[in-house]
């Protein structure tokens, strides 16, 4: 009962990933596309849940629901991208396109029915841990102790990145007027305002 | 906890840069570019300091076998670090009242500390950080200058080709892992056990692509010369000495330490690039009339050249390789700060044809660009000939006569634009546009330096060569 429970519950999510897949590049409105992407995530994170890899589920909902998704939202809203012109290189890319997406599923089958992998790859890869841990667990055990140099160098990786996206965007214009909270709490009233005897009659001149 | 003291010894130098450079980062960040300057001499006395700690940090693995420090990565961080030392000198004389970013010193530092762990990795996971660190770096740095077009256009082609190598070098790494079940080199070694399975291969196939992307050896040198071009020209000089180092040095110990026993597979690849390389890069050069984009092809043939000695694939090969690299980096050192000195009223003038009088003008000048590019030609006694000399001798040692014949001819190809050069500076009448301005006392003492030691490089040849092999007798 379990197992019909789970193989039922395993269909029924691989094929709504499949279907808001294909959806993902058949949509004619390309905000529907980035929707169902959302859901496309939502529902292999349900899958990466079946299989026991709750960490990879939820960096999965975070990361790219949470922020890539969203990133993708604001660029197709951002850009205005209209029906037509989503569609406009179809005829003319469509075949390369179709080509190459059977090239590459072709490497894919070839890569994954060869036995030539080695032996013990798979079993290693499917139970990456011995000690009776959770996946998350296991994961931090590894990353800051083992791999703690990857860990730190992708921080630093991090950090170049940063400066690059700053240092390339960030544009120091002149003559725009800002308020200077210092400035206005220096001023005094000697420098902005100026009693003068006007005789009648006469103005300031 | 696998972590203690010794691991932070062997690690030193790169420690040093990465805390230094964010504190550079908060000096610059409070300090604006106004500090420039200081910014950018702390930033090269740094790289050499990190050079200094590189010779005397103690040898030994650490963090769990990710990284090793052994005598081919000091030597290997030696050169980087000198190198990066010079292009960030040579940085502090070319920034302008337009251009004065204070972050060009800092991602120097961290371009320098990702190839300095690239060339002590011990991992597939550390090389991919390794260049994606100083790749990263070296991406924003060729794209600083952003007001210009060719900057710009230099930067988005590096970054869009580079992260296309790094996809290509990802996929290698993923099938050398499914086919041999790790991804330090022990374990990669160790799964391959003498016999290359056809998966293997293609992996292999697909790492060595990745890596020649970065060392742009042809046929993946399409970025080369834009970029060489468009990038500021302290950057191209430490794109052209440093980079190339570390990934050149990273090539070497990807070839000799996990697929060591797999020599026969590697090598006729190997032998293509370096074949290419040689030709294309002195062919397409002859051409060129922007002298950056010259150095980029001359760049091009000369890691075809020192390819030569990778194909070897013995110890004599990988010594010739490192003293053709050490003396590559000097040349090419003296060679960009005589480029930076090519200016006329405060502009930088880049065509070839702008040397024409120069040994009339300025005699040191013209002297020292004579030294350097013999020296790139490879004319005895001058040090680029000994890189050459033992690299063909250990390709023919290794039964490999007729790719040192294929070299020879192409070196003397080469020689025919290196020479052109100096016969326009010595020969040709000046044009009427008047003399290049008085270069700073930097550039003067980088390149007359430059050309001192390639001038005397045969009286220490042997103390060169010695440390060379004794580097290289760590892939015994």
């Amino acid at each position: 009962m379990e197992e019909i429970i789970t193989g039922l519950t395993f269909y029924l999510f691989a094929a709504v990933t499949i279907a808001s897949a294909i959806m993902v590049v058949g949509s004619r409105n390309a905000v529907h596309s980035v929707l169902f992407l959302i859901l496309a995530f939502f529902t292999c994170s349900a899958l990466f849940v079946l299989r026991g890899a709750e960490f990879v589920a939820m960096i999965l909902v975070i990361v790219y629901v949470g922020a890539v998704a969203v990133l993708f939202l604001f660029v197709v809203m951002m850009l205005h991208v209209g029906e037509n012109r989503l569609f406009q290189g179809v005829r003319r890319f469509g075949v390369v396109g179709v080509l190459v997406g059977l090239a590459v599923a072709a490497e894919l089958i070839i890569v994954i029915s060869t036995r030539a992998f080695r032996q013990d790859t798979p079993a290693v890869a499917s139970n990456p841990t011995t000690a009776d841990l959770n996946v998350t667990e296991a994961l931090g055990q590894i990353l800051y102790t083992d791999y703690f140099l990857l860990f730190q160098m992708s921080g630093l990786v991090l950090l170049v990145a940063m400066i690059g996206a700053i240092t390339l965007t960030l544009r120091q214009r002149d003559g725009v007027k800002k308020q200077s909270i210092p400035q206005q709490i220096e001023r005094k009233r000697e420098d902005a305002v100026a009693l003068r005897k006007v005789e009648s009659g006469k103005g300031i001149g | 906890m696998n972590s203690n003291f010794s691991d932070i010894a062997v690690i030193l130098p790169e420690l040093l840069l990465a805390v230094m450079g964010m504190a550079l980062l908060i000096w610059g960040a409070f300090r604006g570019n106004r500090d420039f300057h200081v910014i950018t001499l702390t930033a090269a006395a740094l790289m050499f300091a990190a050079a200094a700690v590189a010779i005397v940090s103690p040898t030994g693995g650490g963090f769990n076998n990710l990284f090793v420090n052994d005598a081919f990565s000091r030597f290997c961080k030696v050169v980087i670090f000198g190198a990066g030392g010079v292009s960030a000198l040579m940085a502090v004389t070319f920034s302008s009242d337009t251009f004065r970013r204070f972050e060009m010193p800092v991602l120097m530092i961290y371009a320098a500390t990702g190839l300095s762990i690239m060339v002590s990795a011990q991992d597939l996971m550390t090389v991919y950080l390794g260049i994606e660190l100083s790749s990263l770096s070296a991406y924003v740095l060729a794209a600083m200058r952003r007001d210009n077009l060719r900057a710009s256009e230099a930067g988005l082609k590096y970054f869009i080709l580079g992260a296309l190598s790094s996809v290509i070098l990802l996929y290698g790494m993923s099938l050398v892992y499914g086919y041999t079940g790790g991804t330090s080199f022990e374990a990669v070694a160790a799964g391959i056990g003498g016999d290359a399975s056809f998966g293997l291969i293609i992996g292999l196939v697909f790492l060595i692509a990745g890596l020649a992307f970065k060392i742009s050896a042809a046929p993946f040198h399409m970025w080369t010369p834009d970029v060489y071009q468009g990038a500021p020209t302290p950057i191209t000089a430490f794109l052209a000495t440093a980079s190339k180092m570390g990934a050149f040095a990273l090539v070497i110990r990807v070839m000799m330490e996990p697929f060591a026993d797999i020599t026969a597979e590697w090598r006729q690849i190997v032998i293509l690039l370096a074949i290419v390389s040689m030709v294309w890069g002195s062919l397409a050069a002859m051409w060129q009339t922007n002298i950056k984009r010259m150095m980029a092809y001359s760049s091009i043939g000369h890691m075809g050249f020192a390819l030569v000695g990778v194909a070897a694939g013995s110890e004599a090969g990988v010594t010739g390789c490192l003293v053709y690299l050490a003396t590559y980096v000097v040349m090419n050192l003296g060679a960009f700060a005589l480029i930076l000195s090519m200016k006329r009223a405060g502009r930088p003038v880049e065509s070839i044809t702008d040397l024409a009088g120069l040994s009339r003008n300025r005699l040191p000048m013209a002297l020292a660009l004579l030294v350097v590019f013999f020296s790139m030609a490879g004319i005895p006694p001058l040090a680029g000939f000994f890189g050459k000399f033992l690299v063909f001798t250990a390709a023919v040692e290794a039964g490999f006569w007729w790719l040192a014949v294929i070299g020879l001819v192409t070196s003397v190809l080469s020689a025919f634009y290196y020479i052109r050069i100096i016969k326009i500076a010595f020969f040709d009448e000046p044009t009427d546009d008047g003399e290049f301005d008085a270069a700073d006392v930097s550039l003067r003492a980088v390149y007359g330096l430059s050309a001192v030691f390639l001038l005397l490089f045969i009286a220490f040849v042997r103390f060169v060569v010695d440390w060379a092999s004794a580097s290289a007798s760590v892939f015994a």
